[in-house]
C-alpha cells in the first residue's frame, strides 16, 4: 500500500491486514508509556481544507503515539474564495520533506489527485474528500464491530453478519467507504434512508437490502450492528431543496429509539461516527445504553490511523 | 502569406467527398475547373493523391475568449488552430467579457477575425444581457451591424424563463436568426459535477441528471412549434434527447440539433480519474448515450457536430475536480474522432460528413459564402483529409493557447492536411510546388 485513498479498491487481504494491525496498536495502547519509537524522525502533515476538529486531533494523537514530527497545515478554502490551490500546497509540502500526507478536503477525489499529480511523493492517506471516500472512518467502524462480535478475531472479516446503515447515505463519505468495505469484508449490508438520500442505482443494487423506513429494516432482518449517520442541517432546509419534509419525520420514520433498539437482537451493538444530533436520528437512550459502542469508536479511531500511519511508512511487520 | 499574389492553384487527383478522383483548378478563390488542363501556366500544384477533399468545414460553436480572456485563447490562436483543423469558418460564443450582446462588441470580434484572416469568424450574439437571462439584448442591433449576426444563444447558460425564451425565438424572426440554446436545467444541476449516474454516485461527485437537459429540449421544441420559430438545440448528449429530436423532426418542428466529438468517444468511465480534463459541460454521459449520439448523426436526427472548443489555461484545469473549469478543446481532434466513431465504423460516408462539419452548419447559421459544393464558379473553401495518417493526439501541440485536451494519448486514423479559405492556404501539411508567397 502507497497511499489510503479509499476502501473501494481496498483489498480483503490488505483491510484485515490494516485491521489486524489495529488490533496490536490498541494493545499497546492499553501500557502505561502509550508512545511507540516506530515513526521517529518522520513527517506527517495534517492538511486540512475542511474543518474538523475530531478528526485531525485524532490523526494528530496517531501520529505522535508513534512519534512521528506533525505539522498541522490549515488551508482553508472553496471553489469560491479560492486560497492557495491544492497544486501550491503539495508543492510545498514536498520541499519540507513531508513523508505523508493526510488530507481532509471539501472536493471528492482530492485525495486521488494529490496521490496521482506527482505534485507530490509522499504518502496520502484521505482524512475524507467531499461526499466520496472516508476510509479510517470505515476502518475504524469495521474494527469496532469485528472486537464486539466476531470471537478470536484475528485474520478475519465480519463474514455473515448483518450490518445495517441509516441515514444520509448519498453525501456520507462514511456511509461510501463503510458499504464497500462492509461487502468486502463479507458482511451483509442493510441500508436504510429516504429514496432522496439514496445516491443513484443503490436502491437496484442485488448486493445490497435497500429500505425506505427503519421499522422495515428491522422487520426483515436481525441486525447484528447499526450505525446511525448524522444528519446535516443543511440537508433539512425546505422551498424546494430539503431532501425531507422536516426533522420530526425523519425521527418518526428513521430515528432509533428505545423501541426500535429493543426489536434488535440482544447483542447487536449501536454506533455512530459523531457527532450525534441526539433527538433527531438517535435517542438518548439509544446512544447511552449498553450496546452502544459510540465512545469506543473514538479511542479505535486513534488505533486505526495509527495502524494506516504505521503501513504506509514503515515496513510491514507490526511492533510487538 | 501575402495577400498580393495572385493565387492560382491546382489540387491534382484529389477524391471528392471521398468518392471519385478529380482536379480542383482555384484561380483568383474561386473553383475555376475540375480538370487540371484548364490551370493556368505557373499555378502551383499540389498532388492530392489519396487525399479527401471535402467543401471547408464550418464549426458553429467555439469558444475563441477574446475579448477578456486572452490568457485562455485569442482570435488569433483559436483562428489558427481552426484552421489547423480543417475549418474556414468559426462562430465564436457570446461568453466573452464583456459579453458580445452589444454591435460594439460583435463588430469587434468580426473585425479582429478578418485580421487574422485565417478563418471567417462570425461572432454569436446573446440572447441576454450580460447572458444574464433577464432582458433580451439588442439583437437587431447585432443583426444589423457589420458582424451580421444571425445565431444567437447564451451559451454557458441556459435560458430558462420561458417567457423570455418565447420571446426571443418570436424576435430573431425579424432578420432570419436563430436560438442556439444551452438545454440545462438550472435547477436541476445546482452544484453538478458530472453525469449522475453509477460513476458519480462512486466518486461522490454531485450528479448531472441527463433529464435536465432533456426537461428543457422539450419545452423548447414545443415553444418553437408554438410560434413557428427556427431552434437550434446545442451540443446534445443524451440518448433521451436525441428522441425528443427525432420526435420534433417528425411532427414537423424547425429544430435543429449539434453534436460534439466527445461525446461521439468519450463516457462518465473517463472521470474515474478525477482528472479535470474531463470535465465538460454538458458532461460524459454513458456508453448508451454515446451510442444513442451516434446513431442520431447518421440517421439525421442530429444535423452536425460543432466542438465547443473550450481553451482554459493550465491553473484551471490543475486542481481539484470540483475547483476546474468546465470545457475542453476540440477543433483540431475533431475531423479525426468523426473519422474514427462515424465514418470508419460506416456510420457515414465523407459525403456525409461534409453534410454534418460544412453545408448544414453553415445553413444553420446563414454562412451564404461557406458549405458550398466543390463545383465551377463556387468560392475555395476547401478542406484535403488524409484519412490514412494515423497520429496520436499531443494537447501541448495544439495551435491553440491553450491545451485542454481529454484526447491526448488517444490515436487517431486522420486528420485535416490542408485547409484553403478563398484559395489561400490557412494551413497546409503537405508538398505545395511552388510555394505561395
Amino acid at each position: 500500500m502507497k497511499h489510503l485513498l479509499g476502501t473501494r479498491d481496498l483489498s480483503r487481504e490488505d483491510a484485515i491486514r490494516i485491521l489486524d494491525t489495529t488490533a496490536q496498536m490498541s494493545a499497546t495502547q492499553e501500557r502505561e508509556i502509550r508512545k511507540l519509537p516506530t515513526l521517529r524522525g518522520r513527517t506527517v502533515v495534517n492538511l486540512f481544507f475542511e474543518d474538523s476538529t475530531r478528526t485531525r486531533i485524532s490523526f494528530e494523537a496517531a501520529a505522535k503515539r508513534l512519534s512521528a514530527d506533525v505539522i498541522n497545515f490549515s488551508a482553508k478554502g472553496s471553489s469560491l474564495s479560492k486560497g492557495e490551490s491544492l497544486k501550491d500546497t503539495a508543492l510545498t509540502l514536498q520541499a519540507m520533506g513531508a513523508d505523508a500526507v493526510v488530507i481532509r478536503h471539501w472536493a471528492s477525489g482530492a485525495a486521488q489527485r494529490l496521490a496521482d499529480s506527482g505534485w507530490m511523493h509522499g504518502a496520502v492517506l484521505n482524512a475524507g474528500d467531499g461526499t466520496h471516500e472516508h476510509p479510517t472512518q470505515a476502518l475504524l467502524d469495521a474494527f469496532t464491530a469485528r472486537r464486539h462480535l466476531v470471537s478470536d478475531s484475528e485474520g478475519k472479516g465480519l463474514d455473515g453478519l448483518t450490518v445495517a446503515i441509516v441515514g444520509d447515505i448519498l453525501h456520507s463519505r462514511v456511509a461510501g467507504s463503510n458499504v464497500a468495505l462492509l461487502k468486502t469484508l463479507g458482511a451483509n449490508v442493510v441500508v436504510v434512508a429516504p429514496p432522496t438520500l439514496l445516491p443513484f442505482g443503490m436502491a437496484q443494487r442485488e448486493d445490497i437490502s435497500v429500505y425506505y423506513t427503519l421499522d422495515d429494516a428491522l422487520e426483515a432482518h436481525d441486525l447484528d450492528a447499526i450505525m446511525m449517520l448524522r444528519v446535516q442541517r443543511e440537508r433539512m432546509t425546505g422551498g424546494g431543496s430539503g431532501f425531507f419534509p422536516s426533522p420530526e419525520e425523519y425521527t418518526r420514520l428513521f430515528g432509533l429509539d428505545r423501541a426500535r433498539m429493543d426489536r434488535m437482537p440482544d447483542h447487536a451493538i449501536i454506533m455512530h461516527p459523531g457527532p450525534m444530533n441526539r433527538g433527531l436520528e438517535i435517542s438518548a437512550e439509544a446512544a447511552d445504553s449498553p450496546r452502544s459502542v459510540i465512545v469506543e469508536q473514538v479511542s479505535n479511531g486513534v488505533a486505526v490511523r495509527m495502524a494506516a500511519l504505521y503501513l504506509l511508512l514503515s515496513g510491514e511487520e507490526a511492533p510487538q | 502569406m501575402s495577400e498580393t499574389a495572385t493565387d492560382a492553384l491546382v489540387i491534382v487527383n484529389a477524391s471528392l467527398y471521398g468518392d471519385t478522383a478529380s482536379d480542383i483548378v482555384v484561380v483568383d478563390g474561386v473553383i475555376t475547373s475540375l480538370e487540371r488542363a484548364d490551370a493556368p501556366a505557373g499555378a502551383r500544384t499540389l498532388d492530392a493523391s489519396g487525399l479527401v477533399a471535402l467543401p471547408g468545414l464550418v464549426d458553429i460553436h467555439v469558444h475563441l475568449r477574446e475579448p477578456g480572456r486572452e490568457d485562455a485563447e485569442t482570435i488569433e490562436t483559436g483562428s489558427r488552430s481552426a484552421a489547423k483543423g480543417g475549418f474556414v469558418a468559426v462562430h465564436a460564443m457570446a461568453n466573452t467579457t464583456p459579453t458580445a450582446d452589444t454591435a460594439g462588441v460583435v463588430e469587434q470580434v468580426a473585425s479582429r477575425g478578418a485580421e487574422v484572416g485565417l478563418v471567417d469568424v462570425f461572432p454569436v450574439g446573446a440572447v441576454t444581457v450580460g447572458l444574464e437571462g433577464k432582458q433580451l439584448s439588442e439583437m437587431g442591433a447585432m443583426a444589423n451591424s457589420r458582424a451580421k449576426v444571425r445565431v444567437f444563444s447564451d451559451d454557458g447558460k441556459c435560458v430558462h424563463d420561458p417567457v423570455l425564451m418565447r420571446r426571443a425565438l418570436e424576435y430573431v424572426k425579424t432578420f432570419d436568426g436563430v436560438i442556439a440554446q444551452h438545454s440545462q436545467d438550472p435547477r436541476l444541476t445546482e452544484g453538478s459535477q458530472m453525469h449522475e449516474g453509477y460513476v458519480s454516485a462512486e466518486l461522490g461527485l454531485a450528479g448531472w441528471p441527463a433529464v435536465a437537459e432533456e426537461s428543457i429540449i422539450a419545452r423548447d421544441v414545443l415553444l418553437a412549434e408554438h410560434v413557428g420559430s427556427r431552434l437550434h438545440v446545442c451540443h446534445l448528449s443524451t440518448a433521451g434527447s436525441v428522441d425528443i429530436i427525432r420526435w420534433a423532426k417528425a411532427k414537423g418542428i424547425d429544430v435543429t440539433a449539434e453534436v460534439m466529438p466527445h461525446h461521439l468517444l468519450l463516457t462518465d468511465e473517463s472521470v474515474r480519474g478525477y482528472d479535470p480534463r474531463f470535465k465538460v459541460n454538458p458532461p460524459l454521459r454513458t456508453q448508451s448515450d454515446v451510442d444513442a449520439v451516434r446513431a442520431g448523426l447518421a440517421d439525421g436526427t442530429i444535423d452536425i457536430v460543432a466542438t465547443d472548443h473550450a481553451p482554459h489555461p493550465d491553473e484551471d484545469k490543475d486542481c481539484e475536480w470540483a475547483a476546474a473549469a468546465m470545457g475542453m478543446i476540440g477543433l483540431e481532434t475533431a475531423v479525426g474522432i468523426v473519422q474514427k466513431t462515424m465514418v470508419d465504423t460506416g456510420a457515414l460516408t465523407w459525403r456525409d460528413v461534409a453534410r454534418v462539419m460544412s453545408t448544414t452548419p453553415a445553413r444553420i447559421g446563414r454562412d451564404e459564402n461557406h458549405g458550398r459544393p466543390l463545383e465551377v464558379g463556387e468560392p475555395a473553401n476547401i478542406t484535403l483529409i488524409n484519412p490514412e495518417a494515423p497520429w496520436t493526439v499531443e494537447p501541448s501541440a495544439t495551435a491553440s493557447r491553450s491545451n485542454n485536451s481529454p484526447f491526448g494519448g488517444i490515436e487517431l486514423p486522420g486528420r485535416a492536411v490542408a485547409t484553403f479559405l478563398r484559395g489561400r492556404p490557412t494551413h497546409i501539411d503537405v508538398s505545395l510546388e511552388g510555394a505561395f508567397a
